[in-house]
């Protein structure tokens, strides 16, 4: 931000007046929530067929609890994202943290700029390459697609979004803090888990949950990585909407964006609060 | 501040830090590198007769006789080049529409929007970052279609007569793309604008630049490094893209996505597939290192 100060006129540099600059955020804020917002209210309408309102039901969601291979793709789902979750947060947590410490001498590390791009690569490249690359390998492997292949495919995507955001709660540390501690002669594991792991933990915590939305979430990879029998609900919804649009498919999907903006939001929250302290 | 070698007292507790990398290069070597790397080897094998790969006995003979590089050498058919002429178009109207979109917004949440509502306008655009691509897609499914919402709307205030042939369009793919990657546009601009000097833009001022002069030669060129993010970040993913086109395209809105996909879900053809995507991975390889080169001009940090 400049400290340019309140008088700073901000109309100043910006070649757009204010009321039409206004009115296009306003319209590209609708446009971003408008469509989620009309699939949400028609997941309680009780048509079946048509996009006219015609009364309030629960029914759709009735009927969901009843489905049991929609059930069944949940509990895979749960189960992918709860392991996936816990390894990529060790793992990134442990890459970002020695990335950090080691990138703090100026000379860096060897291997250092390998070990970042290594990180970088699963975010960029483009999610069908790495689906392709991994059901080849297991193909070639003879390993059995299921469940593990599934969770094996988002660990790989998930270590990386964990190390970028600890990596970057770990920028916005004290480094004397570490020091004190060394210095009041704690060791580096008592140092690392009484100091550096507390401060970092709302950006672990908010990776985590991250992770735990993406890994719910993915269509794409999962697609190419999942064995008969490890239907995920991204996959499951996938099938619903290839038969027919229908109203259980807007209540399926109102259930998972509820899940899914609940943890973004408490992610969002960590990482704010995080701005603030530091 | 700290003095090198101070942090971790020298070369064996360096080596200590340096083992937690470990598992993370062990994971990723085996699941990532590796599979790449074997994806293409197999874009130069055959295919078998049963899905698979054809056995190859003699690899002198393989390689002389030019059917290690058949995959290539197919994918070069006018039916496929057109495929892929179409995506690259789609990734760059895409990647454009975005920016002229999503310029103005960020310009507005980081400028020009009181402060207490910044965090939550900047909020906004987070959440649809991370919430469900196929979510996304499907609720424009749900508006598009014949009896979809907006032709509900069109067809009860009489604007039209009968429903219009939305669905199924290379403009309903345009939507879903637009849509979809808008957030990632967004973010890396207002990132740069966030910290643009606005001294500086007053600099311009008062030494008599309009306020159209002093976007096009002092904003633009101070926040080209997020224009350049947010093209990479656009424009990769939209390349590669196949549920888009899937759920809102016909079958002349075929992408390069969809055509890869093809070959392992339905084809069952691995090692054409594998070139077509090793043939991507080389594009966006490309593009990522003119991208890093860049940055580090520029004297940014390249994401991590």
């Amino acid at each position: 931000m400049s400290d340019s100060g309140p008088e700073s006129d901000l109309r100043i540099g910006s070649p757009w007046p204010r009321r039409l600059l206004v009115s296009h955020g306003v319209l590209v804020y609708l446009f971003l929530y408008l469509p989620i917002a009309v699939l949400v209210v028609f997941s309680f309408n009780a048509a079946r067929q048509t996009a006219v309102w015609t009364g309030f039901t629960l029914d759709w969601y009735r009927r969901l609890l009843r489905d049991g291979v929609l059930l069944g793709a949940v509990r895979n789902s749960l189960e992918v994202a709860a392991v996936t979750t816990v390894v990529a947060t060790v793992l990134g947590t442990l890459a970002a943290f020695a990335l950090g410490t080691l990138g703090r001498s100026p000379a860096g590390f060897r291997g250092q700029r390998a070990t970042q791009a290594l990180l970088m690569l699963p975010v960029v490249i483009p999610e069908i390459v790495l689906g392709a690359a991994l059901v080849t390998f297991f193909g070639v492997s003879h390993l059995r697609l299921s469940l593990a292949t599934v969770i094996i495919a988002h660990v790989v995507f998930s270590i990386s979004y964990v190390a970028i955001v600890v990596r970057a709660r770990l920028a916005g540390l004290d480094p004397a803090l570490e020091e004190a501690a060394r210095d009041l002669g704690a060791g580096a594991f008592d140092t690392f888990r009484r100091v550096t792991l507390p401060l970092l933990l709302p950006g672990v915590v908010a990776s985590a949950l991250l992770v735990f939305t993406l890994s719910i979430d993915d269509y794409v990879i999962t697609s190419f990585v999942a064995g008969v029998g490890a239907t995920t609900l991204p996959l499951h919804i996938y099938s619903m909407l290839k038969v027919g649009v229908t109203p259980e498919v807007n209540a399926v999907s109102t259930l998972l964006l509820a899940v899914t903006v609940v943890l973004i939001v408490a992610a969002q929250r960590l990482l704010q609060e995080d701005r603030r302290t530091t | 501040m700290l003095e090198p070698g101070a942090y971790g007292g020298g070369a064996v507790k360096t080596k200590g830090v340096k083992a937690l990398l470990l598992p993370t290069w062990a994971v990723l070597g085996v699941f990532f590198l590796a599979p790449l790397v074997l994806m293409l080897a197999v874009s130069f094998r055959e295919r078998g007769a049963y899905g698979g790969l054809r056995a190859m006995t003699d690899l002198t003979a393989y390689v002389r006789s030019g059917a290690w590089f058949a995959n290539y050498v197919r994918s070069a058919n006018p039916i496929y080049l057109s495929i892929a002429w179409r995506s690259l178009w789609m990734a760059v109207l895409t990647t454009v529409l975005c920016l002229l979109i999503s310029y103005p917004v960020a310009w507005w949440i980081a400028v020009r929007a009181p402060r207490r509502w910044k965090n939550l306008l900047l909020g906004l655009v987070v959440v649809p970052f991370w919430t469900s691509f196929l979510i996304r897609t499907y609720a424009w499914m749900f508006i598009l279609r014949g009896e979809g919402l907006l032709n509900a709307a069109l067809l009860g205030t009489g604007v039209i007569h009968r429903p219009l042939e939305l669905l199924y369009t290379p403009f309903a793919v345009m939507i879903g793309l637009v849509y979809g990657e808008l957030p990632f546009m967004i973010l890396p601009l207002y990132a740069s604008l966030e910290k643009l000097d606005r001294t500086l833009l007053e600099a311009a001022s008062d030494l008599g630049a309009g306020g159209a002069a002093v976007f096009r030669r002092v904003t633009v060129p101070l926040t080209l490094p997020g224009i350049v993010a947010g093209v990479v970040l656009v424009f990769i993913p939209s390349l590669g893209q196949f549920v888009v086109s899937d759920l809102l395209g016909g079958a002349k809105s075929m992408l390069l996505g969809n055509l890869i996909q093809n070959q392992f879900a339905v084809a069952r053809n691995q090692p054409f597939g594998a070139a077509l995507a090793f043939e991507l991975t080389a594009a966006v390889l490309l593009l990522l290192l003119a991208y890093a080169l860049y940055m580090k001009k520029k004297g940014e940090e390249v994401l991590l």
